[in-house]
């Protein structure tokens, strides 16, 4: 009789609890700018996705008699010097602005996560040798290498992603690391590790996932640099090749007939610019909603 | 101190090696051996030729005669300016980078860490969302994109300054200035913002306003010297990234200093430029870091006990 009615009584008292990433969710939601970033996002996401199928003229889609157009019905963002559609191109180039955007850190994301994990959670000489490593490298002035790189291998996508991923995993790592290095001391990890649990399960099943908020963070944040990267390497013509194309790529074209028709800077320069700030103002919220601890900066 | 600054700058000494190495074969390794795109030279030219740049030795061999040169400040000719070597032609281009940096950078701290002061001064005000409004822009704004419309609409449309050139015109060197500083500018308004917004709540400040100072020396004295102390750190890694900005910019405002001659270089396949040239920026920038991470130690002491057991 009792215990039913103390039962009764926690029922009532107890507020149902809310996780972490409900929490975080709640945050989020009340950031408006975040909101906004968010929904462009997923609607430049779904465009580039389908651009094969909504695009509304064909890629090399020429027409040579009609020359640079500003903005008419026919094409919303006028043509290039070739009579090709720029809203079209705008699209294909998103795809790939996009796409190196999301390997890259994804490559960064792979070796940062592992990397940082394995070092925080050995500590000792090992986390010490290599953490050192790390702090040599972050030295290193990456941008004059990705530069050499290119040179030397010629400039293909897949080491472009590369390039750029071996990059960015550096402040990763670091970020990894420090988050292992604190959880690895909670009593869980104790419980797990007399449990006989493999270092390799511990590290998966228990660590990375505790890890994860700054993790999260941190990609929403490398996804911007990492695409200014490309379309810096683009315009200086070291990046994305043609017929292929890219925003920077778009923009470097842009750049040289901005005087007659300078529609063919603004609207590529746009796409791009509109992007990154919607990354950065998503990236701002989740580091609130997740890590409210963190600095903003 | 002395410690801190002598640790810190042996640390910088395998950083330099390793960039050395790690070009130097890389470069090596390129496909394509520098002569073989030109047209048929006879094997004796060929030769000769390989004789000259050393090609002919084992790379190891090579590999110790460019490190005994570069000690001695030699870096080899240039493949493809003949009769120019590498040194003399990274000094050329070395004064118009400088200057052009050293504005940027001015123009970076100055409105950089004023915008981010006033904006934490009154934070989640108009006063507040204004400037680092402005900062996200400058941020997302590359300047490969800010330079050609900065061009278009100061250069172009209102024919207020010269659109290309370095010191040969009035006023020429606004636009590139600008152009490279702005995105630091933004970086530096956001780190000094948050370094301001963290210092001002501390007790110190508190303890400060208590005794009666006025309010612009508790922020000038007291509130600033900590509150910046994020953007002398950051000025390390800024100068390495002006660095690799300037490539953008000497190319749109076709200003003939060291980052378009390296650009030039990846182009023409000038391989001892390139080598040359990294090492040389590559040196640069390790010891731009070095110098940071000094003068950071210095303003805050707890830095100096990374060194300490």
């Amino acid at each position: 009789m009792t215990s039913k009615i103390t039962s009764q009584v926690l029922d009532q008292d107890i507020p149902k609890g809310t996780s972490l990433w409900e929490d975080a969710l709640v945050r989020l939601r009340k950031n408006r700018l975040s909101m906004i970033g968010l929904g462009f996002l997923v609607f430049i996401m779904i465009v580039c996705l389908l651009t094969p199928w909504i695009a509304p003229y064909g890629y090399e889609e020429q027409n040579l008699r009609l020359g640079a157009i500003p903005p008419s019905m026919e094409h919303w963002l006028g043509t290039d010097t070739f009579g090709r559609d720029m809203l079209t191109r705008i699209m294909y180039g998103g795809r790939v602005s996009l796409l190196v955007g999301f390997i890259a850190t994804s490559v960064a994301l792979l070796i940062g996560v592992t990397y940082g994990a394995i070092a925080g959670y050995a500590g000792g000489k090992t986390d010490a040798f290599m953490m050192r490593l790390v702090d040599i490298l972050y030295a290193l002035p990456f941008m004059i290498f990705i530069i050499l790189l290119m040179v030397v291998f010629g400039r293909n996508l897949l080491l472009l992603f590369l390039a750029i991923g071996a990059v960015e995993w550096l402040v990763m790592a670091r970020i990894v690391r420090g988050q292992i290095q604190s959880l690895r001391q909670q009593e869980y990890v104790e419980a797990a590790i007399s449990l006989g649990l493999s270092p390799a399960a511990i590290i998966m099943k228990h660590l990375i996932p505790n890890a994860l908020g700054p993790v999260i963070v941190y990609t929403t944040l490398t996804i911007p640099n990492v695409m200014l990267l490309e379309a810096f390497l683009s315009f200086l013509g070291l990046g994305i090749q043609p017929p292929e194309s890219s925003w920077g790529l778009l923009i470097s074209y842009g750049v040289e007939t901005m005087e007659e028709y300078p529609w063919l800077l603004i609207f590529p320069g746009l796409a791009l610019t509109t992007t990154l700030f919607a990354l950065n103002f998503l990236g701002d919220g989740l580091r609130d909603a997740l890590d409210p601890k963190a600095s903003r900066d | 101190m002395w410690r801190f600054i002598g640790l810190r700058s042996l640390q910088a000494i395998p950083v330099i090696l390793a960039v050395i190495t790690v070009t130097f074969f890389l470069v090596r390794a390129a496909p394509g051996g520098p002569f073989s795109s030109e047209k048929a030279v006879s094997p004796q030219v060929q030769a000769a030729l390989e004789a000259q740049y050393r090609l002919d030795q084992p790379p190891l061999q090579q590999y110790i005669s460019y490190l005994t040169d570069l000690v001695q400040g030699n870096m080899g000719p240039s493949f493809y300016y003949p009769g120019r070597s590498v040194d003399e032609l990274i000094f050329q281009g070395l004064p118009i980078t400088a200057e052009l940096g050293l504005y940027a950078l001015l123009i970076a701290v100055i409105i950089g860490s004023f915008a981010g002061v006033i904006a934490a001064l009154k934070p989640n005000t108009i006063q507040d969302y204004v400037p680092m409004s402005i900062a996200m822009v400058g941020i997302c704004m590359p300047s490969f994109l800010l330079g050609p419309v900065l061009v278009l609409v100061f250069g172009i449309m209102l024919d207020w300054l010269p659109v290309s050139g370095w010191g040969n015109s009035y006023g020429d060197k606004v636009l590139p200035s600008i152009t490279l500083g702005a995105m630091y500018a933004a970086y530096i308004a956001r780190l000094s913002r948050s370094g301001m917004l963290e210092v001002m709540s501390q007790d110190y400040l508190r303890t400060a306003r208590a005794k009666g100072l006025p309010e612009y020396v508790v922020i000038l004295k007291h509130a600033l010297r900590g509150g910046l102390l994020p953007v002398i750190s950051y000025l390390g890694p800024a100068f390495a990234a002006l660095l690799s900005g300037s490539f953008v910019v000497e190319t749109i405002f076709q200003i003939p200093g060291l980052g378009r001659f390296y650009v030039q270089a990846a182009f023409n396949r000038d391989y001892t430029m390139i080598l040359g040239t990294t090492v040389f920026l590559s040196t640069l920038i390790v010891v731009f870091n070095l110098l940071s991470d000094i003068a950071a130690a210095w303003v805050n002491p707890r830095l100096r006990y990374q060194f300490k057991k």
